[in-house]
């Protein structure tokens, strides 16, 4: 396109309006062409990122309704009553495109947003959990994402004093030019505090507070997080929001007492949109108008235009609906935490966002045109003609050795697993992060599940972030349900009882059949998981568009889990505990490999597509386990997740520094039985006595359970035993050894030096 | 009735709470002290908490100085008040000239979140009496200027003179070397974790006792610091008229 191709190009697509959504936003304005100002403001509201215009009718069908939900999908966070008058408020939310342009400002702001999406509801933050994906960690552009999302991270939780308490991350070739970064936060409140984002009552005051509104992040959700990704753009280094956690510090205390006092009747944080989202938002939902006065909004600059002021995504701000009489009051908490304060207008009773200035009506769009009646988009889907499908739960696999084990040494491959960039200690990342701030934190990062307890009462909230974007890219739908299984798994093998889901949808161009295929697969994995494990979604975030010049990210549904438990007395935690202790593995092996940490360290291409994943099986593990740690049977329990159970034995030995003298059988080839990360099972230690019981106890569940051995030693041996091992080595036509063992120390060494030794970072 | 003890509030401090908590659990009555104000509301001993004072944009406690509540300290703390000053709040003492030396930034000039042991060196002060042992006590940090520096000459006046209250120590609970990365992660000299004024009535030390003062938390090692503190504002409070009367 030529200059002057480019200057006659109509403003609705220097906008990135379609032309069918400007004759919708005409239709939606009354039949007259809309000004430039009132087009700005629609193309931001239109955005994927605000009006999630492809995704909707997918979200429609998640399962929404459950125990205890006081606010679902549609509010800023979803909130769950956990008796005693408390509810837990929590959601994900994604930063992806501002943290691949600047990683610092992008990570710092994704948890500033998600933060204010916790405290607008009345909750005062108490947890951050980060999940991190980035490309190769030996490239050096990774390298550098790296550096600056966790500095990020930490630079911003760590001065609000919210503790970053777990997540994940994972490297994986796709996410090379596209980063993702998710963040969720939770937070509790008093049940009879939650606050709602609605501007009700006509005459009330429309009242910012907050940092003032500046020219950084215009058009941050509709330039950055709706398009596809190129290279080498500088023109969208401006739409990246700079954050000041010390502001979000003083705005969370503000916010709070304002809630605490009553003040306000409804509140909303800006974000995405900024000011036209904020208000069209809460107008709308209490069915309400709202008229601004331009004139009235703090400036950080002179000379803005209109649509800079009322689309600026500058960070730290909020907007709250208040009775006039409560004004002075409102004012004056402000002021004393040193936060600039501004009425900006009015709630009307005309449904209108109407914007004025210097006594000129500059815009009028009816609320609702911006939000929930904003277009919504029938995208199709196809499938990829070459899809591998999972192995029904059940079916045998050819026991012949699929992937390159002729020569390779279990150990040797354990010890790689443990070091491998995936697998390896996450110290170096989270202790850059304070865990511990609230002093709350039970269990921090680091293993498994983050515990809180909930201080006046014997609870405490559990929480798991996970996402399995390497089955995702062979079956999009498989990778969905099971990071739903392995988040809700991962709660449940703590005694919690998971609460509720929420998810952040990770996927590429939804114009693109293919890319809106793996969106669809993802959201219906998504939907039958959380129904089959009785889980609600109370919320999320759909993030689109993660592409570069490298291509789509694998699909990745990121799911995160809150989960309660009764009585934190009887929490168990997944190291082994003590000597003498009898292992015992409840559930069973299935086939498949693809998708795996040894498939991938093993690089070779696997044909046998990942393993299944029965929800029924799962539902009832999680149940069983669930109801033994709450008889007091269980020492530990430890997921089987990646690098299959090898891996979940070395990691309980690891960090109880106790090793375990162990037999697993053989049934299929040793790869599937040691490395094999098939799904619904679960490492468990219990004294001796208790194992009777707890064998009884999950067979009555429907649950197999398999004796493994004894902890103790410091050593990790594993004997393979069985059809797929008996006798030599050689009789089987594979060199593979038929034991393993590894001293602790070992394993230990491989665990801690993996992650600085794969970043190049000094160890 | 139980002792009145302040803990100051700056508007980005973030254990604030945490340290009311813990001193509550320890039988004291915590009162709030809000950066603004210049008068301490007659508390028997004052604690500056763990946070980001003003942002620490600059560095860390050097803007909280010249707040209204540090002139009041200052000057409880110049009447042998008791002040304890916890992360932030030893960083705010040292900008103050209240305690000796500085707080660098880490050594490896990040962040650091993780659990360390420390070990009293005395026991007979205000701020440890009530440990049973010298230690070692494990607790997290939770900084990123946390490398205590000095020069040498005043190392070796706060060496003769005992006035090393806490050393970062090594598994076999001896004083951390310099390089020694884990036991000594922010790099302090003569791996110095918490010192005292030179009256004694006034300490700073970079590790959160308040954040392992329960065993739900992992570590209660740090509770006998907080109460330490505690007991010796009582024993301060019920003095305080004949103190008056002496001085």
């Amino acid at each position: 396109m030529t200059v002057a191709e480019r200057s006659v190009e109509p403003l609705h697509r220097r906008l990135g309006l379609t032309d069918d959504e400007l004759d919708a936003i005409v239709d939606r304005v009354g039949g007259r062409d809309p000004n430039d100002l009132e087009l700005a403001m629609f193309s931001v509201m239109w955005s994927e990122h605000c009006s999630y215009k492809s995704s909707k009718p997918l979200l429609r069908t998640l399962p929404t309704a459950g125990e205890g939900v006081v606010a679902g999908p549609g509010e800023n966070a979803g909130v769950i009553s956990i008796g005693d008058g408390l509810a837990v408020a929590f959601k994900i939310e994604s930063h992806n495109h501002p943290s691949a342009v600047e990683p610092y400002q992008g990570a710092a702001t994704g948890v500033g947003g998600i933060l204010r999406d916790i405290f607008t509801m009345g909750a005062r933050p108490i947890a951050v959990l980060d999940a991190l994906r980035f490309g190769d960690p030996g490239d050096a552009r990774t390298r550098h994402l790296v550096d600056g999302v966790v500095r990020g991270v930490g630079g911003y939780g760590n001065c609000v004093g919210v503790p970053t308490v777990g997540g994940e991350l994972v490297f994986d070739p796709s996410y090379i030019g596209n980063p993702l970064v998710n963040v969720m936060a939770i937070g509790l409140l008093e049940e009879h505090r939650l606050t709602l984002a609605s501007a009700p009552g006509p005459g009330n005051l429309v009242v910012l507070f907050g940092s003032t509104t500046g020219r950084d992040g215009i058009g941050g959700a509709s330039v950055l997080a709706s398009a596809t990704f190129t290279h080498d753009d500088p023109s969208k280094r401006p739409s990246v929001q700079v954050g000041d956690p010390f502001a979000e510090k003083l705005l969370i205390e503000a916010s709070l007492e304002l809630i605490e006092r009553g003040l306000v009747e409804g509140l909303q944080d800006l974000g995405a949109g900024g000011i036209t989202c904020a208000t069209s938002e809460t107008a709308d939902r209490a069915g309400t108008g709202i008229a601004i006065d331009l004139d009235a909004i703090p400036r950080r600059e002179p000379d803005m235009e209109p649509f800079e002021v009322l689309i600026s995504e500058s960070q730290e701000r909020m907007c709250a609906a208040v009775r006039p009489d409560r004004w002075e009051e409102v004012r004056e908490v402000c002021e004393r935490w040193g936060l600039p304060v501004a009425i900006i207008g009015r709630v009307t009773d005309d449904g209108d966002l109407s914007v004025t200035s210097a006594g000129h009506e500059l815009a009028r769009i009816p609320a609702r045109a911006l939000t929930s009646d904003a277009i919504v988009h029938e995208r199709a889907g196809s499938a990829p003609p070459h899809r591998r499908a999972a192995p029904a739960p059940g079916v045998s696999i050819d026991p012949s050795d699929r992937l390159p084990e002729r020569g390779m040494d279990p150990g040797a491959v354990l010890l790689a697993l443990l070091g491998s960039a995936n697998l390896a200690s996450r110290r170096p990342i989270f202790e850059q992060y304070d865990s511990t701030v609230g002093a709350d934190t039970v269990a921090g990062p680091g293993r498994g599940a983050a515990v809180l307890r909930v201080r006046g009462t014997t609870r405490a909230l559990v929480a798991s972030t996970d996402g399995n974007q390497a089955v995702g890219a062979l079956d999009p739908y498989l990778g969905a349900a099971l990071s739903v299984a392995e988040a809700t798994r991962n709660v449940s093998i703590t005694g919690a009882r998971p609460l509720g889901v929420t998810n952040c949808l990770n996927y590429g161009d939804p114009t693109r059949p293919e890319a809106f295929w793996q969106l669809q697969e993802g959201v219906r994995g998504l939907a039958d998981a959380c129904r089959a494990l009785g889980v609600p979604v109370t919320g999320g975030n759909v993030s689109l568009y993660n592409e570069s010049p490298g291509g789509a990210i694998a699909p990745t549904a990121e799911i995160g889990v809150v989960g309660l438990l009764e009585d934190v007395a009887l929490l168990v935690g997944p190291a082994f505990v003590a000597e003498g202790d009898e292992i015992l593995l409840i559930g069973e092996v299935t086939p498949g490999l693809s998708g795996s940490a040894y498939a991938a360290l093993a690089g070779a291409a696997v044909e046998d597509g990942p393993p299944g994943l029965d929800l029924a099986r799962e539902a009832a593990l999680q149940a069983g386990i669930r109801e033994a740690i709450a008889r007091g049977l269980v020492a530990s329990a430890q997921d089987v997740s990646g690098g299959g159970l090898a891996v979940a034995l070395a990691e309980a030995a690891v960090w109880s520094g106790l090793g375990a003298t162990t037999r697993v059988a053989v049934a299929n080839s040793p790869a599937v039985e040691l490395f094999g990360e098939s799904p619904s099972r679960i490492v468990v230690t219990c004294q001796p006595r208790f194992a009777p019981a707890l064998t009884l106890l999950a067979r009555q569940h429907g649950l197999s359970v398999e004796p493994l051995g004894t902890v103790g030693g410091d050593r990790l041996v594993i004997e393979l035993a069985g059809a797929g091992a008996t006798g030599a080595a050689e009789e089987r036509g594979s060199r593979i050894a038929d034991a393993l063992e590894v001293p602790v120390a070992a394993l230990r060494h491989a665990w801690d030096h993996g992650l600085p030794r794969a970043l190049g970072w000094e160890d | 009735m139980p002792v009145r003890i302040g803990v100051v509030v700056f508007p980005g401090s973030n254990c604030d709470r945490d340290t009311i908590h813990a001193l509550a659990l320890a039988g004291a009555e915590p009162v709030e002290l809000w950066h603004e104000q210049a008068s301490l509301d007659g508390v028997a001993a004052v604690v500056l908490p763990g946070g980001f004072a003003y942002g620490d944009y600059l560095r860390a406690g050097v803007i909280a100085r010249f707040s209204p509540v540090m002139r009041a300290v200052a000057a409880f703390a110049g009447d042998g008040g008791l002040v304890l000053g916890i992360c932030n709040g030893f960083q705010v003492l040292a900008e103050a000239g209240l305690v000796p030396g500085a707080l660098l930034r880490n050594r490896k000039l990040r962040f650091l979140g993780r659990e360390v042991r420390i070990a009293a060196e005395r026991l007979d002060t205000p701020f440890t009496h009530a440990l049973g042992s010298r230690g070692p006590l494990r607790m997290p940090i939770a900084h990123g200027e946390g490398c205590y520096f000095a020069d040498p000459a005043t190392l070796d006046a706060l060496e003769l003179e005992g006035r090393v209250l806490f050393r970062y120590v090594d598994g076999d609970g001896a004083a951390a070397a310099e390089d020694d990365r884990f036991a000594n992660p922010n790099g302090s000299l003569r791996a110095i974790a918490g010192v005292l004024n030179d009256a004694g009535n006034v300490a700073g030390l970079m590790p959160h006792p308040e954040r392992a003062s329960e065993p739900i938390l992992g570590s209660d090692q740090g509770a006998a610091i907080i109460r330490s503190l505690v007991e010796s504002a009582a024993i301060a409070a019920n003095a305080a008229p004949a103190a008056v009367g002496t001085r």
